[in-house]
């Protein structure tokens, strides 16, 4: 277990002092997560390492509450347009899926007949 | 007593396991109705927290001196969703162009519709400005409002709202479109709904949450770019 979550705060703070250095715009953490799926292309997956990472992947909801109690300071900042905001962020958010998915889903159809799209078998 | 909440109020303990016991809660239910949308956990968890802190006084900077401990394993949880993108390398390597393409469209439509949408239900310009990058990751999504003269702490309140309506939607959203393919639906939630729907992605599928990952980092990255030339175009 420590070796696996050595090995994952190593690669944030690879991360973390690369995207401050270059002045990159990217958390450390993503940058972090880019250089570790590069090194498990080269090395692939120890079990130790992915223990300790499918543990932690399992509670990821858990770990944005502290973050998202946050907007207790700031809701007043939206109380005067809150509604409109609420349907713009509802509507916006339905179309940019449907428009990232249909994007793959055209690709798909143009490239066409491989079936290489089609998963529909491990669904769930 | 009153002595005794005086002693749990200064120590990080109080509600560092308030947050674990909430969320534990949440899931609980979650799972009771059998994963109805609306009884997110992570919705259930923040609203009852609020509640909570809210009812008791407590500021949220006591709240998050426990809280910490958990947000803090937010860095290497990120880190470790490279191991699904790992498992899935080979699906990633064949959908390359496909991906490109879903994120480019996803991202410029993110923030144009945001921005016109706004516009037609009447939201000020600033809180325009501080929407436009509301589908990317927290700190990027800050520092692009700061940029472009919107309200990063305004913005960081949007961001996670459409997070949890990310969320929430995307399961019965997919099954209404009758889109199987767990890439799609992860690029789709990753980029339009960032990490707290790569939580929700993860859920639904390994695949899904593999690409939801990688799409809410190169959105990020993209939207960084895009961002402050079409606040420019769109004159915000």
């Amino acid at each position: 277990m420590v070796r696996g979550m050595t090995v994952l705060l190593v690669c944030q703070l690879i991360g973390e002092v690369t995207a401050r250095a270059l002045n990159l715009p990217m958390p450390g953490p993503v940058l972090g997560m880019l250089l570790l799926f590069g090194v498990l292309l080269w090395r692939g997956a120890p079990d130790w390492l992915d223990q300790v990472g499918q543990g932690l992947l399992r509670f990821l909801p858990l770990f944005f509450v502290p973050a998202g109690v946050g907007i207790m300071n700031h809701v007043q900042l939206m109380r005067a347009e809150w509604l409109a905001i609420a349907i713009t962020l509802l509507v916006s958010t339905v179309i940019t899926m449907i428009a990232t998915a249909g994007t793959v889903w055209l690709f798909s159809r143009l490239i066409g007949g491989r079936k290489t799209y089609d998963h529909a078998t491990d669904y769930d | 007593m009153t002595d005794i909440w005086v002693y749990l109020a200064q120590t990080p303990l109080l509600w560092l396991t308030a947050t674990l016991l909430v969320y534990y809660a949440a899931d609980l239910a979650y799972q009771r109705v059998r994963q109805w949308p609306l009884a997110n956990p992570v919705l259930l968890s923040v609203v009852l927290l609020v509640f909570f802190l809210t009812v008791t006084g407590t500021p949220y900077q006591r709240y998050f001196d426990g809280a910490q401990f958990v947000h803090f394993l937010l860095g290497p949880t990120t880190v470790a969703l490279a191991l699904p993108l790992w498992r899935y390398a080979g699906r990633l390597r064949r959908m390359l162009l496909p991906l490109s393409g879903a994120l480019l469209i996803g991202s410029l439509t993110s923030i144009l519709s945001v921005v016109a949408i706004g516009r037609l239900a009447g939201v000020s310009d600033v809180t325009l400005r501080s929407l436009a990058p509301k589908s990317v990751t927290t700190p990027i999504a800050m520092g692009i409002s700061e940029q472009i003269g919107g309200l990063p702490s305004l913005t960081a309140v949007l961001v996670i709202v459409t997070g949890i309506i990310g969320a929430v939607i995307a399961q019965d959203l997919f099954d209404r479109l009758r889109l199987k393919d767990q890439a799609a639906r992860g690029l789709a939630i990753g980029v339009a709904s960032h990490g707290i729907g790569t939580a929700r992605a993860l859920q639904i599928h390994a695949e899904a949450g593999a690409f939801a990952g990688l799409a809410m980092g190169l959105n990020g990255a993209l939207t960084a770019l895009l961002a402050p030339i079409l606040a420019r175009l769109l004159g915000l």
